[in-house]
């Protein structure tokens, strides 16, 4: 626990460790896997409910989550891949980006108040499922020759530089990309928990402290905070689910 | 110091960038059951309806243009009819005119012809009445002369007021005659 010496309760990254809940032969049940476990349940039983039975003329419900599922289909898929080749990736897409969501969502949930992706491992997850689709997909598409061409760029009218330009590509895309895919979300979501923690923190501490405007002010900064909140994580799952799309599509592609 | 330093190593340890193992795996089970479902049972479904819905929207359009086309030959069809109707009436209207006019320079023709005859005949009565009248009124006078001759020789005419007598017994002797033929 930092302790600056003036008892203010700064949050750092214990905030981001929890106490499990129970404990079964060693393996600890935190609360963030509790969240991510409900966020699976709110994706399924929200689709279920829309899509289960779905009628030629859609209920509310339903006309929602078409609503969504176009957005991702439409929107995403067939904008980066096209209709013939993103058909194929729709179901993994659509689930990406409504379960990322959800887990961002957390974030301003009250009682739940953290989100899920702002722990590293859930947002690795998905970017290495993406790696594991992207990487031998290359390979089954161009075989072993032309997939090392396609992920490294490799191209002779580039004259000596091929090399130097091989190297890059390799290094960027097969090496960092995966890593930076996760981050990007993780890094997102954790600086926007901080900052939210931040300011609910500070409000109360200011109240109980002769600096009252202040507490205001840092109170409307919660308010706003958790309003950009809510535009990042949308704009993080759509970026998150976005790339995911393009590095298959780059893939797929004949010229890197 | 120490106490801080030890803390700092902890924290360390706990580095964000180092996934745990069990949070991967609980993410990865998390994310695999969305997938699956997805996958196997919600996205089958919701295409099937879009490509029904999709299917019902295209053939109520081409519904809708067939009956747009059979209408389009309906009115073109009535639209002909119309004009061959109007074509026919114009004609027959026209026939009917000449046709009347024809009629009605017959009928004058004839009613000229009957009138030239019925004229001619007139002269022709009136020409024969007054030949007859003629020859009547020259025999009368002629007789009447004589009679009147007679009896200016039969009768003296020395005596003015027998004269004047037989005058006008001759006269009324005239007008009786005439009233007699009337």
């Amino acid at each position: 626990m930092s302790d600056n010496g003036c008892g203010f309760p700064a949050p750092g990254l214990h905030s981001f460790l929890f106490k499990p809940i129970f404990e079964v032969g060693g393996f600890e049940f935190n609360k963030v896997m509790l969240l991510a476990l409900i966020s699976t349940a709110l994706v399924v039983t929200f689709f279920y409910a829309a899509f289960g039975k779905a009628k030629m003329v859609p209920g509310k419900v339903q006309m929602i989550g078409e609503a969504g599922y176009d957005f991702v289909r439409r929107g995403i898929v067939y904008e980066t891949m096209g209709k013939k080749d993103g058909e194929k990736y729709v179901p993994l897409m659509v689930s990406l980006f409504f379960f990322i969501w959800i887990m961002n969502i957390w974030s301003v949930i009250p009682l739940a108040q953290f989100p899920v992706s702002s722990v590293i491992a859930y947002p690795f997850v998905l970017a290495g499922i993406v790696y594991f689709v992207w990487v031998p997909l290359t390979f089954k598409r161009h075989g072993f020759v032309g997939g090392w061409k396609n992920i490294t760029g490799y191209d002779n009218s580039l004259g000596p530089i091929k090399w130097l330009v091989a190297f890059i590509e390799f290094f960027s895309n097969l090496l960092v990309r995966p890593f930076t895919h996760a981050v990007r979300l993780f890094a997102n979501m954790f600086a926007g928990h901080l900052m939210l923690v931040m300011f609910t923190v500070a409000s109360w501490y200011l109240l109980n402290s002769w600096l009252i405007p202040a507490a205001g002010v840092s109170f409307v900064m919660t308010i706003a905070m958790i309003g950009f909140e809510l535009f990042v994580q949308a704009v993080q799952a759509y970026v998150f689910v976005l790339l995911a799309c393009s590095y298959i599509q780059g893939a797929l592609a004949e010229h890197h | 110091m120490i106490a801080n330093l030890v803390q700092l190593a902890a924290e360390e340890e706990q580095n964000p960038l180092i996934p745990p193992g069990p949070e991967l795996l609980v993410g990865a089970i998390a994310f695999a059951i969305v997938f699956f479902f997805f996958w196997k049972k919600l996205i089958p479904n919701i295409n099937k309806v879009l490509d029904e819905r999709r299917e019902a929207i295209e053939g109520g359009i081409e519904k809708a243009e067939a009956a747009q086309t059979e209408a389009q030959s309906v009115l073109e069809q009535y639209k002909a009819q119309l004009a061959e109707a109007r074509h026919e009436a114009a004609r027959l209207r026209q026939e009917a005119q000449e046709q009347g006019a024809q009629l009605i320079a017959e009928m004058r023709a004839e009613g000229q012809r009957q009138r030239e005859e019925i004229v001619a005949a007139g002269h022709t009565q009136i020409a024969a009445d007054r030949k007859a009248a003629a020859q009547a009124l020259r025999q009368d006078v002629g007789q009447l002369a004589t009679e009147l001759a007679g009896k200016l020789v039969g009768e003296s005419l020395e005596e003015h007021a027998r004269q004047s007598r037989t005058i006008d017994r001759f006269l009324d002797d005239l007008d009786a005659k005439a009233e007699a033929t009337r």
